[in-house]
């Protein structure tokens, strides 16, 4: 049998611009429209852990409109797990550029292929002049066997893989701290994938 | 030996077409000035898609308002309406296969008739509309299709030239089901004279793509006595569809 697909091309990306909020956070654009929101954080069992950041530009200043959005497995490394949705969305202070998630720690995930994936968030970045949305993984400085094997991450240049480790923070009630700071552009430039 | 007929819809974490770059803006645009610091100089790690790309959340209609896609009145007060052209906006979410993207969440966002966004941000002397918040938010159907009501947006001048407008737009938010298909884009009007002058959609080097963010007026769907229409299409990354024992095919 012939395939019968047809091919399209893609919608072109265009930059969420300054007014992203508006869309994506009204509260933060400053007023409240829908009953229900999304939000910064994930519900679901297992460790909980937060993660906060900033994002830099090319002079190393904040980017203070941000938007950044995470994916990630369950604690089990699921994807799809019962009543589990591992996606956040967080706008950063207008002021400090500061935005943080919280959420689960991620488990290891196996590929249906065999490989095993080390825990890992995906991050998706959108500002006003980014023209296309950033992607890049947050992996973890504890899992250090796990990050060894990992697919991705250990075809990482060693000099350019600690810009995909979060730093450890103190732990506040049972919330384990994690920092991610992101750098667009320039001196230690994060390491973003075309995946 | 083949396992699924490639007319089959492909498995929801089936592997991802790689994206054609070549289709977007590159990241480094100096005639749209905010993008020159804000752009990596290195070159993307390109690495083979894995369930953190295949797969992606969901949502249900539970989690929606049923007047969320009508920026005519979601945010008006009883018995008023936005203030503007009132328009119809719509259009099928399809894949790069052409298969229809059910239950995808759209949202959009735009600046009232005047061309001012209801934003802390925004300055602009056009005045706000009491009855625009200017954000709305549907979800596919069964088909791809969605649809939504509004007022067509103003243009409004900003600082990047000395005489800097951008076209009347609106933004899309489109999720697919794959993290990896996560596309915003802008959405502009057949017609529009602002169009070539506008230095973010000359970010595009391509003119199929620019067209392709040009939404046709569509007389077949205005409403009569009532509404405008206009048609906007959305193409998201394709999947692989056919396996060959058991796995995905060139995999």
């Amino acid at each position: 049998m012939p395939r019968r697909s047809t091919s399209l091309t893609e919608t072109p990306s265009q930059t969420a611009g300054p007014y992203v909020h508006i869309g994506l956070v009204p509260a933060q654009a400053g007023f409240e429209i829908f009953e229900r929101n999304f939000s910064n954080h994930i519900a679901g069992a297992g460790p909980r852990i937060r993660i906060s950041g900033r994002v830099f530009d090319g002079i190393g200043a904040p980017i203070t409109d941000v938007l950044v959005e995470s994916w990630q497995a369950d604690a089990e490394g699921r994807f799809d797990g019962p009543g589990f949705r591992g996606w956040a969305r967080a706008a950063s202070d207008f002021d400090s550029g500061e935005w943080v998630i919280e959420t689960v720690r991620p488990g290891a995930v196996a590929e249906p292929g065999g490989t095993v994936l080390a825990p890992q968030i995906g991050l998706w970045i959108v500002a006003r002049g980014i023209n296309i949305g950033l992607s890049t993984r947050i992996y973890f400085p504890e899992e250090a066997a796990a990050n060894a094997a990992d697919p991705v991450l250990s075809r990482v240049p060693p000099h350019r893989r600690g810009t995909l480790l979060a730093q450890k923070q103190g732990v506040e009630g049972d919330v384990q701290g994690y920092r991610f700071d992101i750098v667009v552009q320039g001196e230690g430039e994060t390491v973003f994938f075309d995946a | 030996m083949l396992r699924n007929s490639p007319a089959d819809p492909p498995a929801q974490d089936a592997p991802l077409y790689p994206r054609d770059r070549t289709r977007h803006p590159p990241a480094f645009t100096p005639d749209y000035k905010t993008a020159v610091t804000r752009s990596p100089r290195l070159p993307l790690a390109s690495v083979k898609p894995s369930l953190l790309e295949n797969t992606g959340p969901r949502f249900s209609v539970a989690e929606l308002g049923a007047r969320d896609n009508d920026l005519l009145i979601n945010f008006a007060a009883p018995g008023e309406s936005a203030i503007g052209e009132r328009i119809l906006v719509h259009g099928q979410v399809r894949d790069q296969s052409g298969r229809p993207v059910p239950e995808t969440l759209v949202e959009v966002w735009q600046a009232n008739a005047g061309g001012r966004y209801r934003h802390r941000n925004d300055t602009y002397f056009a005045p706000i509309d009491p009855n625009f918040g200017g954000c709305g938010r549907v979800l596919t159907d069964a088909e791809g299709y969605y649809e939504f009501r509004t007022v067509r947006p103003g243009p409004y001048p900003w600082e990047n030239g000395p005489n800097a407008w951008r076209p009347a737009h609106i933004h899309f938010s489109v999720f697919g089901s794959g993290f990896g298909q996560r596309l915003i884009t802008q959405m502009y009007f057949e017609g529009d004279p602002l169009i070539p002058l506008c230095p973010i959609l000359s970010t595009l080097p391509d003119e199929a793509a620019r067209d392709q963010l040009v939404a046709p007026l569509d007389m077949n769907a205005a409403i009569p006595l009532d509404s405008l229409a206009y048609r906007f299409d959305i193409v998201l990354r394709g999947r692989r569809s056919t396996m060959f024992e058991n796995r995905p095919e060139g995999n």
